[in-house]
This record gives structure tokens, sequence and C-alpha cells, in this order.
């Protein structure tokens, strides 16, 4: 308790930047993963594989590597990027290339017919992806997203190795300074815990309900 | 700016390469301990005894919502505290074997959910014993459907294991690092790393998923 109201604050500050880069990465992960799967579908060969070649890369090597690579190695070649904005951006490029396998997935589990009919509709093909295939595509890859939104928030944990001042940062911080590891690294992992079935599995919950609403369908 | 040197990538090659013997060695053997660990907690899950499979699944559950990287620090550094030192690769390989075998534990009980019930009654009907029932009748047929589910996190074990730099293990994050702050260069080191990681998990995912397509067809699936 004593040791709660000393090093408390600092818990919800780090707690507070850890929220942010989820937040941010999520964002970037969900617009790449969108654009990468789209991609991935396209009949033209440097759309499909300049995608394939991108998710490739990030689902082959460690999101550890590519955070120093981000960091350290990018500035070498005139990109300079500040350490919260390299951490998210690693982060959500990362999850962005398995989350464009979850999109490119989902579109082709809805079923064949609703593309005839939309064609039949005479619907322009942005049109038939925008309102009948997408939502679709949408509802039925929305639980595999809850988990990889949760991969995402321990992704974030790796930030803290290039000095972002998150939870996972503070952390070994308090613990360099005062040695009550149980205590410092178990507060953390109860604090990730919460955030990943506390916000993110009720979130990802509501979120499939509304959809199942919008859709007409019932659960 | 932007200068690529082959010479020092000549330099730096060797080290690099003995240290992925190391990464390797760390997946394979934190591989080993998750497929034995996931199968007991697996296993363990499926009793009828509430005390047993009710912490079992809160742990399973604990371990896969938190990130690898803490539970590495807390199994380093928890130990000490009261009294027992743990070399890196101790800590690394019992933090690391537990948070794949909760991941593992989950394909497994999907494999064995997947097995038709008509397989449980009929293995009942011939008494077999339920060491038999499992070893013989349940987990062969449990494997064709979990085998996609524990390639993933095979490969996935290896892409993991350069956070077991953070404790000091010396695998090719380790190396990298090293090398990097010994020259202050880091174009060469954390790129070569990259590579010798898209070398190695891009030819391991593409030999499982025919692997995989093998044992169903030996199985007589699809």
């Amino acid at each position: 308790m004593e040791f709660l109201r000393t090093y408390g604050p600092q818990f919800i500050r780090g707690s507070v930047t850890t929220v942010e880069q989820t937040f941010l990465a999520a964002a970037l992960a969900i617009l790449i993963a969108v654009i990468a799967g789209l991609m991935r579908l396209s009949r033209k060969r440097l759309l499909y594989g300049s995608a394939t070649i991108y998710i490739e890369i990030f689902r082959g090597t460690s999101l550890l590597v590519q955070v120093y690579w981000i960091f350290f190695v990018l500035p070498l070649f005139g990109l300079t990027l500040e350490k919260f904005t390299a951490g998210f951006i690693a982060v959500g490029m990362n999850l962005g290339a398995y989350g464009a396998e979850l999109v490119r997935g989902g579109i082709l589990s809805v079923p064949k017919g609703q593309w005839e009919a939309a064609t039949a509709l005479s619907m322009s093909p942005a049109t038939r992806m925008r309102r009948i295939i997408f939502p679709q595509a949408l509802f039925n890859m929305l639980p595999p997203w809850g988990n990889l939104l949760i991969e995402l928030l321990k992704g974030t944990a790796l930030v803290a190795l290039i000095s972002v001042t998150d939870l996972m940062f503070v952390a070994r911080k308090i613990n360099s300074t005062t040695y009550l590891s149980a205590q410092v690294f178990g507060t953390a992992l109860i604090l990730y815990y919460l955030m990943s079935r506390g916000l993110i599995t009720p979130f990802m919950r509501w979120l499939e309900r509304l959809m199942a609403r919008k859709l007409g369908k019932m659960l | 700016m932007f200068d690529w040197r082959w010479e020092f990538v000549g330099a730096i090659l060797p080290r690099l390469f003995r240290a992925t013997g190391n990464t390797v060695l760390a997946a394979l053997l934190g591989y080993a301990i998750a497929m034995v660990l996931g199968l007991i907690f697996a296993l363990a899950q499926r009793t009828r005894f509430p005390l047993v499979n009710r912490p079992i699944r809160e742990f399973v559950e604990f371990i896969r919502s938190t990130p690898l990287i803490l539970q590495i620090f807390f199994v380093f550094y928890v130990g000490p505290q009261f009294g027992v030192m743990l070399s890196p690769w101790t800590a690394g390989m019992i933090a690391i074997g537990l948070h794949y075998a909760s991941y593992l534990s989950e394909v497994y009980r999907g494999g064995i959910d997947s097995v038709p019930k008509g397989q449980w009654e009929a293995a009942k009907s011939l008494s077999l014993s339920p060491v038999r029932t499992y070893s013989r009748i349940i987990i062969p047929q449990a494997i064709p459907p979990a085998f996609a589910g524990m390639g993933n996190y095979l490969v996935g074990i290896f892409k993991d294991t350069p956070m077991l730099s953070v404790i000091g293990v010396t695998e090719l994050m380790h190396t990298a690092n090293s090398i990097g702050s010994e020259h202050y260069r880091f174009l060469e080191p954390y790129t070569l790393v990259g590579l010798i990681f898209l070398a190695i998990s891009l030819p391991t995912a593409g030999f499982l998923r025919k692997t995989e397509a093998k044992i169903r067809h030996k199985m007589g699936l699809r």
C-alpha cells in the first residue's frame, strides 16, 4: 500500500502513455491493414506485389528488430523520428501487416452471391466494396481483430526499449531504484491485464453487438 | 548519411552467425518447454475439478494478455528478491516457455475439441483407460487441426527471442547491440539481423505449410 501511494502517480502516467501508444498504433494499423488488405486482392501485379513484400517483411522479422531499425537506422536515411513517434509507427506497421491478412480473409469470406447481386444492381466496384462487401467483411473479422488489438497493446511494451516513458519503462525505472521487483513488475502486469481485459475486450464485444444490430443480424 | 560498408558486413557476419545459433537454440528450447507445459495446461483445464481447472484457466488468460517482455523481467528480477538467482538463460527459458505454453494450450484445446464426440464414446465402449484414450485415439486426431496453430507459434517464438536480449542472453539482437555500440554503426548490424530473421522465418513458414498439407493428406482430411 505504501508502495502504491509512493509510486502510483508514476504508474498512472506510464499507463496513460501506453494507452496513447496503443491508440495511435491501432489507428495506423487499421489504416494500413485496410489498404494493404485491399491491395492483396488487387489483380494489378504492382499493387499485389508491393503489399505482399510489405506483409512478408513485417511478419517475417521481430517487432523489436523493427522498433530498433526505425529508431536507429532510419535517421541514417535522413528520416529522424522522435522516439514517441517511432514507437507507435513501428508497432502500427507491424500489427498492420497481420491485420492486412485479416482484412483479406474477411473480404474473401463474404459469399459470392453478394458480389453478384451488387454487380446485378449495376453498382460501381467502389460502391459495391463500400456499401455491400466491406460492412459484412468487417463483421466477420471483428473477433480476430480483438485478439490483434491485445497483441498490439502488448507490443507497445517494446517501445520502452527506445526510452518512450510508457508503463514498461516506468516499471523498469522504479525497479532499478527500489529493487522491489515483485511489487513493481507485479503491478505493471496487473495494469496491462486490466487494460486488455477491462478495456479492449469489452470494447470489442460492444462493437460486435453494434455491428450485429446494424447488419440486422441476430447474435 | 547513407553509406553501407561491405567490409564491415564481412567483419561482423561471423559473429552474427554464431549468435544466430543461440537464437535458434533459444527458440527450440523454449518451444520444447512450451509444448510440454502447454499440454499440461490444456489437459488440466479439461479436468472436472474446479480447484484445478479454474486457476489454470485464469493463469493462461493472464499470461496471454500481458506483454512477454514484462514477464521476462518479472522472472529474472523477482527470483533474486527471494534469494533464488537465475541465469539469464534459465529465466528467459522459463518466461518464454510459460508464455508460449499458454498460447499452445489454447491450440491444443481447439484441437482436442475438434475430435468428434463419437471417438470418445467409441474409446469408452472399448474400455480403454483414459491414458490410452488420449495417447492412441484423441491426440493423434487432434494434431492435424492443431498443426497450423502450432507452426505459427514456432515461428512466433523465434521472432520473440530478441526480447531475451534485455536480460543479457547473447542472441542475435544482443550481439547486434554490442556491435553497434562498439563501432558506433547501427545500419549494418540491425539490417543484417532483420535479413537473418527473414531468411529463417520465411522458409520455415513455407515448410510448415507444406507439411500441414502433407499431414492432412495422410490423415485423409480434405
